[in-house]
């Protein structure tokens, strides 16, 4: 494919005090990609956005965005990235489109370029009726709009979303998504971070799992996806009435079976295998009602959890 | 930059902040014209100078108009710094802003004249409302030389509220809270304005007591002690220079004994006598107000932006 990297970091460490909270990552993000940078509360997720943008700086290793260090030309990487934080904000007494205007004027955007952006991007975000309203009057929702119009307005080689879902009802994110999908046609390399795994699954082409500093994981979906289920792992969902011991036990017995959980009167079985069809024989022969079977393969949730664990 | 100054601007120029600024100002001009307008007469035979008297001239209630300026122009530099950078932080527009091909002191230096201007355009706004009216008031045209001394003055007005809005933004790059960057500034102008002129006797007398003294030389050294601890309010260097810009005939801004004062022709002196007098003054403020400005400045390159 030979596809330009956009975003490589190197060893990329931040310290605060003592606690360090990006240790040594290693991440490359190809041209065209949607990234999704995924991890718990607190893992690092906004800091390393911040170091690949310049607006703090790292202890050690080296960030390129573009083939450019964000340190030392601060300004020719903002010229190309666009960035939305994850609690973004705007002038309240002003307009959108005069946020915007402001926004276009700083990246020195002619007066007429910038107003058939301006109309495009409003318009593309779905918020093109209230352009002339005073932000101050915006709901959450149409505020994190604005913040997707405001990045998409410079169009930049790579756009940064901090959670760019935050807050807003499934219809909003739905169109978002379906909204950040596109922009890798468009020329714009998205990374996007989020603790919301079926939304990342949905868009993302590829994802990192950041988990205390650390990249655990990275790699396209499918990669990832043929990774975990690799060793077979299955998951089977058995519902009857009053499991006693014995049953869990003769279950655990079938060659295969992993593990066995109970929780009332469910069952979760981790296979190597599909046993669906050995599993209900034991289940009816040892004189139980098998009153609801479902396998579960392995997805995003199962990836997430299970690196968490190991992070 | 000019972006950013433009934007900043209009922000001033439409806020109700401003505004009302703007009427305090002008209500506190009036009343102290209106003081001009009743004493003004029994004061001109003195010496030259009429025209000066418009600013110095208090009533028997009504304090002068600049003595309301050493106390008003604070409030107005306070008033437009104290929220400058943290109100953007707080709100999330900081972080956005600094994501574009700006550089990170373009928004510092921008806000920072930003204010200097709206301040500038304020004191001039006021000081022609005041001169106008003036002349129609008393119909003695300024002579050159009152104009250049109220010229000379209005540089030092602007220099002293450059001093607090430094210290004003300062503040708002400090303290993440607005309340803290607006109570902290009007807590040091409190100090300097009112507790420094109840302290600077205290620590005087504690450090040179003078109660049974008998000699001159003790009185003078306490004297010049609560002098010297007053002229760290930058208050008091900037009425200093009002003084002598002012009120010509003030020869001396310290400590006359009796047997100099035989010796003083009671003469306004010269401009350029007067320049010299408060050379100290201009330079200290000067120096205080690039104190702030420098400190919030290095400060705020060196910060990181979160946008939380
Ligand atoms: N200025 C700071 N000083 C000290 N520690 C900090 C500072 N800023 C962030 N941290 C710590 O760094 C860690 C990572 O924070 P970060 O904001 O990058 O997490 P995140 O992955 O974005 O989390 P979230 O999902 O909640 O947004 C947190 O444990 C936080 O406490
Ligand atoms: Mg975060």
């Amino acid at each position: 494919m030979g596809r330009e990297i956009v975003v490589e970091t190197c060893n990329l460490t931040k310290r605060y005090d003592s606690a360090t909270v990006v240790d040594s990552l290693n991440l490359s993000i190809e041209e065209g990609e949607v990234f999704g940078l995924l991890g718990p509360n607190g893992a690092g997720k906004t800091t390393t956005i911040l170091m690949l943008l310049g607006l703090t700086e790292p202890v050690a290793g080296t960030v390129r965005v573009c083939g450019l260090d964000p340190t030392r030309q601060p300004l020719e990487v903002k010229r190309q990235v666009g960035y939305m934080p994850e609690k973004v904000g705007f002038y309240e007494s002003l307009t959108a489109r005069e946020n915007l205007d402001f926004i276009a004027e700083l990246n020195a955007i002619g007066y007429v370029e910038a107003r058939r952006r301006i109309d495009e991007v409003l318009e593309g975000v779905g918020i093109a009726q209230v352009a002339d309203v005073k932000v101050g009057n915006f709901s959450r929702g149409m505020k994190q709009r604005l913040g997707i119009a405001d990045v998409l307005v410079k169009k930049p080689r790579l756009a940064i979303f901090d959670e760019p879902t935050a807050g807003l009802d499934p219809e909003g994110i739905n169109q978002i998504l379906d909204l950040m999908a596109k922009l890798p046609g468009m020329g714009t390399t998205v990374v996007m971070s989020s603790h919301r795994l079926y939304e990342v699954q949905r868009v993302c082409s590829s994802i990192g799992i950041l988990s205390k500093g650390k990249l655990v994981v990275q790699g396209s979906i499918d990669e990832l996806g043929r990774q975990a289920l690799a060793g077979g792992r299955y998951r089977i969902e058995i519902e009857t009435r009053r499991p006693t011991p014995a049953l869990v036990d003769t279950i655990k017995a079938i060659p295969d079976v992993k593990e066995v959980k109970t929780s009332g009167d469910l069952l979760m079985v981790i296979t190597d295998s599909d046993l669906r069809a050995e599993i209900s024989k034991v289940v009816v022969q040892s004189d139980f009602l098998l009153i609801q079977m479902k396998i579960q393969e392995f997805n995003l949730d199962d990836i997430y959890m299970k690196y968490f664990h190991e992070g | 930059m000019a972006t950013i100054v433009r934007k900043e601007l209009a922000d001033y120029f439409t806020s109700v902040r401003v505004f009302i600024l703007m009427l305090i100002v002008f209500l506190t001009s009036g009343g102290a014209l209106y003081a001009v307008q009743q004493n003004i007469r029994g004061q001109v035979s003195e010496s030259g100078f009429v025209f000066l008297r418009l600013f110095t001239t208090s009533g028997e209630a009504m304090p002068s108009l600049v003595t309301f300026i050493v106390l008003l122009i604070p409030i107005i530099g306070i008033a437009l710094g104290f929220d400058a950078i943290n109100s953007e932080r707080q709100s999330g527009t900081l972080s956005r802003v600094l994501a574009q091909p700006i550089f990170r002191d373009n928004v510092i230096n921008g806000k920072f004249l930003a204010g200097i201007i709206t301040l500038s355009v304020m004191v001039v706004a006021t000081m022609m409302v005041v001169a106008g009216y003036g002349l129609v008031m008393i119909g003695v045209p300024p002579t050159a030389e009152e104009i250049v001394r109220l010229s000379i003055y209005l540089v030092f007005t602007i220099i002293y509220g450059a001093f607090w809005l430094g210290l004003a933004v300062l503040f708002s790059v400090l303290f993440r809270k607005i309340a803290t960057s607006l109570l902290t500034p009007v807590a040091i102008w409190l100090f300097f304005g009112i507790f420094i002129l109840i302290a600077a006797p205290a620590i005087a007398n504690a450090l040179v007591p003078v109660a049974n003294a008998t000699s001159p030389e003790v009185i003078i050294r306490n004297a010049e002690l609560q002098q010297m601890i007053m002229r760290f309010s930058p208050n008091t260097l900037f009425s200093e220079a009002t003084t002598v810009l002012l009120l010509p005939q003030v020869r001396s801004l310290g400590i006359v004994t009796m047997s100099q004062v035989q010796f003083m022709i009671p003469n306004p002196i010269s401009l350029g006598q007067s320049i010299l007098l408060i050379w100290p003054q201009l330079t200290s403020l000067i120096g205080l107000s690039a104190i702030c400005f420098a400190a919030s400045y290095i400060l705020f390159m060196r910060q990181e932006i979160r946008a939380t």
